[in-house]
């Protein structure tokens, strides 16, 4: 079965003969895009997470046939070693990582994050419920569905909260 | 290009270094917060780990995996298999192995796949062409068995613990200084079993060229995994090579060969093709290693003015037949507070349960923060405030062995600790601050971690143009080799760092100790260092001058008055360094450790009993910090596993079959982002030691979870007025207590 994704601006089309390929496998085997990592397969870590129709997602949740026509942006779509994005700069600089194998994800995270927040989304840390603001609560709450085992997450935090402080909100 | 010139450096660390060629050298790198060099490749996914960049026609492999606790496979339905739509080959084979190799093994682990000793264990192996064929037909498998479950020891309590004479010691009378003592605590504590639960699940990609295997794979020691696979497989290690440039995590469970690494060597042998394996989170819950669950008694006792007399630590703890790794509980207890009567037991139970192995800090981990725990319960009985009452136990020399300390900065790191914290604003009154339904409390803990040293050779080569090219088999598994390892060169080389190229993690390169046991950045780093320094010898010949008068800065040389560009000075020539760090007397004659202190504040609530951590703070001196970002976060980064320690994490077994019963990231609860507060940390910077490596730089990457549990479980006991012996400390346990 054919199956189009838009993948960072560029569409695919793949002849997916097995309906049981997760987007995540489709993206990382089929299309080589490995920057979206495994961590748990189950919707149980966020290393997977990647922005489908402008919002985020566990890619290791989904089939890939249940994304025929879908916008999907990965890290890949985020910034190049030459040329990151704020966010990336930020987690550079505050060491936002150590092995770096969440790192996708919660940059992937992040960036819908920002976004959710200047929509006004309010999270369960939310005060007034009709004008989040970008607290470390908020951002701590907002982030936790992204599990970092080295543990990096005071730095994480400071990193996200640099890069929206620069960009007045929003990661791009 | 013309032939490099070669000039080699081995330094055997017998004596202490009295040089400190680090704080000589001129560039100012060393040290330095420099972000990670491979930064931009990480945040951009463009770091290649494990299971990535398959190579044409890769093939995908799954494990099938006993569903009994022992006993003997007999049959599989491997026809049937073989049948289903992509399957490539059904493989059992003996060369496949029970369980990973330990740390430094560099020999295969137990071999044979027939024989099955835990629940979980791999059995078979599927081969398929795609990931998704393999899944299937793996899970449609069914093995016979010759099941003799009913034999299987699960539960520690039913197991007859072996004494092995080397791990037990004994100072004194303990009991009699218990009996004799103005104050004296006697108490038992545990902590469960636990698992590393590394971001990245084990991987490996095998392929076979002219004869010679190459494995992509998520490890930590490359020289000795490269002699445990081709043991495993009968080749010699010439045939083997092993690559890891990113690993995503390990935490000391990639520590030797595993299952995939094995497996998919054999399946790939066998088919001809590249064969990848990546275990599923469920397989590296059950089937790598667990930290050992322990037991603990703990006897401390002290005279009327808080003066230590004895120490009785015992440990009970697990693995399985045969293993020789055990968890070394009391690793720290020996050297660490005053006391001159002192018991060390050390017991292993032989259990039918997933292996043992190391996990970050594996000893000092489970051991500190129960001593340390211990300690703040004999402070109270005394009346002593705990920070006052361990800093008049540190003792001038390792009570154990008389041997002097080769630095022991435990109370520069109590004292400057327990300040930033604002420790002189502790609760007096167990259970008497509160606010509203939370009960707060502060707690501390010394924080102590072994240094070692582990033998490493790096090589450096300076090119025509001024550039460095950094090689050492080493590994980067987060811990910030890469970052270290190019600012030692560029200091060394008198070079900006952007102008030094590491290179990691191919096991063709010069051997090192690997990421284990917090000795990485000590020893490659000095391997480092001594091929740079082959290489200053050989640019002062050139410049005229003994190499102590050489200044190299900024790729220029300096030697006088004169000043010369490196490339004039090389002239078209490349110069190679080798050099190799060797242990030696040095650690025989003086205890080496690092060092800490962390205070802790929580909150605690009498409703829910939900425990969070408000604040948490350390201080940490470890010789030589190599750089303060990397140092910090590593340091970040024990805390945060000390907090998953003392309020998460514990692998429930099934008391049936010994299986995992909470076998994924679901049920397994590390710490996320919102259980952890702002992180304080101080690095005491102006720390050396000179007994550790000419650096003298010591080891940090698991140093600062050593105590963190103990600053916790004390801080709950301060908020709470009750002492919990049980870890995790879960909301039901706190509820029993509060009633
Ligand atoms: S891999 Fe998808 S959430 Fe863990
Ligand atoms: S950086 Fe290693 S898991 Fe987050």
């Amino acid at each position: 079965m054919d199956v189009t994704l838009t993948v960072n601006g560029t569409p695919h089309v793949l002849n997916l003969e097995d309906p049981r390929v997760s987007l995540l496998d489709a993206l990382r085997q089929r299309l080589d895009l490995t920057g979206t990592k495994k961590g748990c397969d189950h919707g149980q870590c966020g290393a997977c997470t990647v922005i489908v129709n402008g919002r985020r997602i566990n890619s290791c949740m989904t089939l890939a046939v249940m994304h025929d026509g879908d916008e999907i942006t990965t890290i890949e779509g985020i910034g190049t070693p030459g040329d990151l994005a704020p966010l990336q700069q930020a987690f550079i600089r505050h060491d936002g990582f150590q092995c770096g194998y969440c790192t996708p994800g919660q940059i992937m995270s992040a960036t819908a994050m920002l976004e959710e927040v200047r929509q006004g989304w309010p999270s369960q840390m939310t005060g007034d419920l009709g004008r989040p603001e970008l607290t470390d609560d908020e951002i701590r709450e907002r982030m936790s569905g992204n599990i970092c085992r080295c543990s990096c997450y005071p730095n994480i935090v400071d990193a996200i909260r640099d890069a929206a402080g620069r960009t007045g909100g929003t990661a791009a | 290009m013309s032939n490099p010139i070669e000039v080699t450096l081995t330094h055997r660390m017998n004596l202490p270094d009295e040089e400190n060629l680090l704080d000589r050298m001129a560039q100012g790198v060393v040290s330095t917060p420099m972000d990670r060099p491979e930064g931009p490749l990480k945040v951009s996914g463009t770091a290649t780990y494990a299971d990535e960049d398959h190579p044409p026609g890769t093939a995908y492999g799954w494990f099938v995996r006993a569903a009994i606790t022992s006993g003997r496979v007999t049959g599989l339905n491997t026809r049937e298999l073989e049948a289903m739509p992509g399957v490539l080959a059904v493989i059992r084979d003996n060369r496949m192995i029970r369980n990973p190799a330990q740390g430094g093994d560099a020999k295969s682990p137990h071999q044979g796949p027939s024989e099955v000793f835990y629940k979980g264990q791999p059995i078979a192996l599927v081969v398929a062409e795609t990931f998704e064929q393999a899944r299937d037909a793996a899970l449609a498998a069914r093995p016979d068995y010759k099941d003799r479950s009913d034999r299987a020891v699960i539960l520690p309590t039913r197991t007859d613990y072996e004494k092995p004479r080397s791990k037990q010691s004994s100072q004194g009378n303990l009991d009699k200084a218990m009996r004799n003592a103005a104050f004296a605590v006697d108490v038992e504590y545990d902590t469960p079993s636990m698992s590393h639960a590394a971001m990245e699940p084990h991987a490996a990609v095998a392929w076979w060229q002219d004869g010679r295997l190459t494995v992509r794979g998520s490890y930590q020691m490359l020289n000795s995994n490269a002699q445990e696979l081709a043991d495993a497989l009968g080749i010699s290690v010439k045939k083997v090579r092993i690559l890891s440039r990113y690993v995503g995590g390990g935490f000391g469970s990639k520590l030797g060969i595993g299952h995939e690494g094995v497996g998919a060597a054999i399946a790939a042998q066998k088919l001809d093709r590249p064969v990848a394996i990546a275990l599923h989170r469920r397989q590296v819950f059950e089937a790598t290693h667990r930290r050992s669950e322990t037991r603990q008694r703990v006897r401390l006792c002290c005279d009327a003015d808080g003066r230590m007399t004895g120490i009785g630590h015992e440990a009970w703890v697990s693995n399985l037949p045969g293993e020789t790794f055990s968890e070394p509980v009391t690793q720290a207890t020996p050297f660490t507070w005053a006391g001159e009567n002192r018991e060390i037991g050390h017991y292993i139970g032989r259990l039918n349960l997933t292996g043992a192995g190391s996990m970050r800090a594996p000893g000092e981990a489970v051991g500190v923060p129960i001593t340390d725990a211990a300690m703040d319960e004999l402070a109270e009985a005394a009346g002593i405030d705990p920070v006052e009452f361990r800093l008049r136990n540190i003792p001038e020399a390792d009570p154990s062995s008389g041997k002097p300390f080769s630095s022991n900065r435990l109370a520069d790191c109590i004292r400057i600790g327990a300040e930033r914290f604002g420790w002189s604003g502790r609760p007096k009154v167990p259970g008497s601050r509160r606010e509203g339904e939370w009960l707060i409390g502060f707690g501390m803990s010394g924080v102590i971690r072994v240094n070692m040293l582990g033998d490493s050779t790096a090589r450096v080569t300076l090119r025509p143009d001024g550039t460095a090219l950094v090689e050492t088999d080493m590994t980067d598994i987060g811990t910030g080799s890469y970052s270290v390892l190019t600012q030692i060169a560029a200091e060394m080389l008198g070079l900006p760092p952007d102008r030094v190229t590491t290179v990691l993690g191919d096991s063709d390169l010069p051997p090192s100790i690997g990421s284990g046991g917090s000795r990485g950045a000590a020893s490659s780093g000095s391997s480092v260092m001594l091929a740079a320094r082959a290489v200053r010898g050989k640019l002062a010949e050139r410049m005229g001058c003994d190499e102590e008068d050489l200044t190299l800065k900024d790729g220029t040389a300096i030697a006088g008055n004169r000043q010369r560009d490196l490339a004039d000075v090389l002239a078209g020539d490349i110069l190679q360094g080798t050099g190799t760090i060797k242990r030696g007397a040095a650690e025989a004659h003086h205890r080496q450790s690092s060092w800490g202190a962390e205070f802790c504040e929580v909150a605690v609530s009498s409703v829910t009993g939900e425990v969070h951590v408000r604040r948490l703070s350390g201080v940490f001196a470890a010789g030589r910090i190599l750089n303060a970002k990397t140092a910090r976060s590593q340091c970040m980064g024990g805390m945060i596993f000390g907090i998953g320690q003392a309020l998460h994490e514990e692998v429930f077994h099934d008391a049936r079959d010994g299986s995992f019963m909470n076998r994924d990231l679901a049920e397994y609860h590390v710490p996320a982002n919102l259980d952890v507060p702002h992180i304080d940390i101080e690095l005491l910077m102006d720390d050396r030691d000179p007994y550790a490596n000419p650096m003298q730089a010591k080891g940090i990457g698991e140093l600062a979870l050593c105590g963190t549990a103990a600053a916790i479980v004390n801080a709950i006991a301060n908020a709470t007025g009750h002492r919990f012996r049980s870890f995790p400390i879960t909301l039901d346990k706190v509820l029993e207590k509060l009633g």
